[in-house]
């Protein structure tokens, strides 16, 4: 892959201020991130966000109203359309293969879309990559949902792109074909292409993705999902007992490193700390102290959905404000 | 700005690879035609050697010249709706391809097989004519002018038809509608081949020479007019 070759330095994506309108709708506004090379990002927002509408306006299908952006160390402008197109490969949301043709058909009109030099060679490569040889000659209107996708991957491979979108590449999928995309996109991760993936799975954000950002028309944050619930959730422990303490705040309140805490539930508690590995044996000994049966304690754990959710609730609440 | 050669053979190869597979559009062409040959191959076949004088004066077969405005129009108007219905404009649109060379790519494909209709239609007429009609309908029928007119017009007149199915396609999301408008639009110049072939406008050489410069300047219009309504912008988004 021409992403390993270790050629530039650069990032992959640079992307400054970009801006997308439609008339006086706002598609996305001053949109700036940057995306290392042979980095899996994640760019994650509900339906409208201007997700897909970032990636073709990186992809040069349209033209950014302001902003700039640098794709595969190319300025993205109007001039450079051609070069950023042989340079990078869009997967859309919707296969859209030839139907009526075949696998080995659709491949070789992309081969010399891409003016590649030895295309059979490519073809087979992409083919068995996708584990597709087999099926080379079937005609794409005859494959399942998921196969089609493969194919599309396929296709995005062949030119051996530098920066590969993959714009909600498991929607509609059902699990079985969901984990094998999956499995395809680790692999790519693995032999160092730049994926810059668009979804709404968080699952699939948090599996894969080395950071994500968050788009609601603005960017909303961005960064790697550990450190994205740092910043949005104070960390707290977990406690619950077999039946409810008499004195809670006895057990809990002046412990070291602990700064609060509050009843969640009949025999459960969150406790607010600003160090866990203090907090934590401190309040273990309190609660046997206290002669409480304690059933379980843990560090508070938020997945990137809780912080998905809260961003955008955010921005409903301040829409609805 | 230079085209590349391999990318618009990329889309004509792919392009009739897809007309193989595609029944309703073969059927579409293939009926035309059917309709140019059949009546009138009826009405020759039935004339009496003493009609074969006053059909030396027309130019009769000039009205098949409507095979190669018609048939184009079907072909090329699905050119740019079919690929936004079946949504593969988007991934072609991503590879290096240039607006040109797709436009370019999608008009030969169009071309290839209605000129190849167009010819094979025509000649299999004059034979059946010369083959079944009566004595001196033949000769009264094939004039040299005649054949020379009929090779020429046919490419000149397909172009400027495949530029306005294609002008027609990128302006429509469904195909059924492009092909009924495409086939709207090419109704005049039907009319006007039809017109020179009763003799209602006499057939001369300076208007023939006329026609030629005027189809050829529409030829080259057409492809920088329908060029200039391939708006990337709008057929990705969908926007009317």
């Amino acid at each position: 892959m021409s992403s390993s070759s270790g050629e530039s330095r650069d990032p992959a994506l640079s992307v400054d201020r970009l801006t997308k309108r439609f008339g006086d709708r706002l598609a996305f506004s001053d949109v700036s991130f940057d995306v290392a090379r042979g980095e899996v990002f994640g760019f994650l927002g509900p339906n409208g966000a201007g997700k897909t509408t970032t990636v073709r306006t990186l992809g040069t299908l349209l033209e950014p109203s302001s902003g700039s952006a640098a794709v595969a160390g190319l300025a993205l402008t109007r001039e450079n359309g051609v070069e950023i197109r042989k340079r990078i490969s869009i997967m859309p949301e919707s296969p859209g293969l030839y139907l009526r043709l075949s696998i080995l058909e659709n491949l070789e009109c992309f081969a010399d879309l891409y003016e590649l030099p030895d295309p059979r060679d490519r073809i087979e490569r992409a083919l068995r990559a996708m584990d597709l040889t087999g099926r080379a000659q079937d005609p794409c209107g005859t494959l399942s949902k998921g196969l089609r996708q493969r194919v599309a991957l396929a296709r995005a491979l062949l030119s051996e792109p530098e920066v590969l979108f993959l714009d909600e590449p498991t929607a509609g999928l059902d699990p079985v074909a969901t984990r094998e995309v999956h499995e395809l996109i680790v692999g790519l991760r693995q032999r160092g292409v730049t994926i810059f993936l668009t979804t709404h799975r968080l699952e699939e954000a948090e599996r894969l993705c080395d950071r994500v950002a968050i788009l609601n028309t603005t960017l909303r944050t961005i960064g790697r999902p550990d450190e994205l619930r740092e910043q949005l959730f104070r960390k707290a422990l977990t406690v619950r007992t077999l039946v409810e303490l008499p004195d809670p705040a006895r057990v809990f309140a002046g412990r070291p490193a602990v700064s609060g805490w509050h009843q969640d539930g009949p025999a459960a508690y969150v406790v607010a700390v600003s160090d866990a590995g203090v907090a934590a044996p401190a309040v273990t000994r309190a609660l046997v102290a206290a002669g409480a049966d304690v059933l379980s304690i843990g560090e508070t754990q938020h997945s990137l959905e809780d912080v998905y959710l809260e961003l955008i609730d955010e921005d409903r609440e301040a829409a609805r404000r | 700005m230079k085209l590349s050669r391999r990318r618009v053979w990329a889309i004509v190869r792919k392009e009739l690879r897809e007309y193989r597979h595609n029944r309703s559009l073969i059927l579409g062409m293939a009926v035309l035609p059917l309709v140019f040959i059949i009546q009138p191959l009826i009405a020759v076949l039935d004339l009496s050697a003493a009609a074969s004088s006053p059909l030396g004066d027309e130019h009769v077969l000039l009205y098949m010249l409507g095979i190669p405005i018609l048939v184009p129009v079907i072909v090329a108007a699905s050119a740019v709706a079919g690929e936004r219905q079946q949504g593969t404009l988007e991934p072609a649109l991503t590879t290096p391809i240039r607006r040109d060379e797709f436009l370019l790519g999608k008009a030969l494909a169009a071309l290839v097989p209605s000129l190849a209709i167009a010819y094979v239609v025509y000649a299999v007429f004059l034979v059946l004519v010369v083959l079944f009609a009566q004595q001196g309908i033949a000769s009264a029928l094939i004039r040299g002018p005649d054949l020379l007119a009929q090779v020429l017009f046919t490419p000149l007149l397909a172009a400027w038809s495949i530029w306005v199915g294609i002008a027609v396609s990128t302006r429509s999301s469904d195909v059924r509608v492009a092909q009924q408008l495409g086939l709207l639009v090419s109704v005049p110049p039907v009319f006007a081949v039809v017109l020179i072939a009763l003799n209602v406008i006499p057939a001369t050489l300076g208007l023939a020479l006329g026609c030629a410069a005027v189809l050829l300047v529409l030829d080259v219009l057409g492809w920088r007019v329908t060029s200039r309504l391939f708006d990337r912008e709008r057929l990705v988004t969908g926007a009317r």
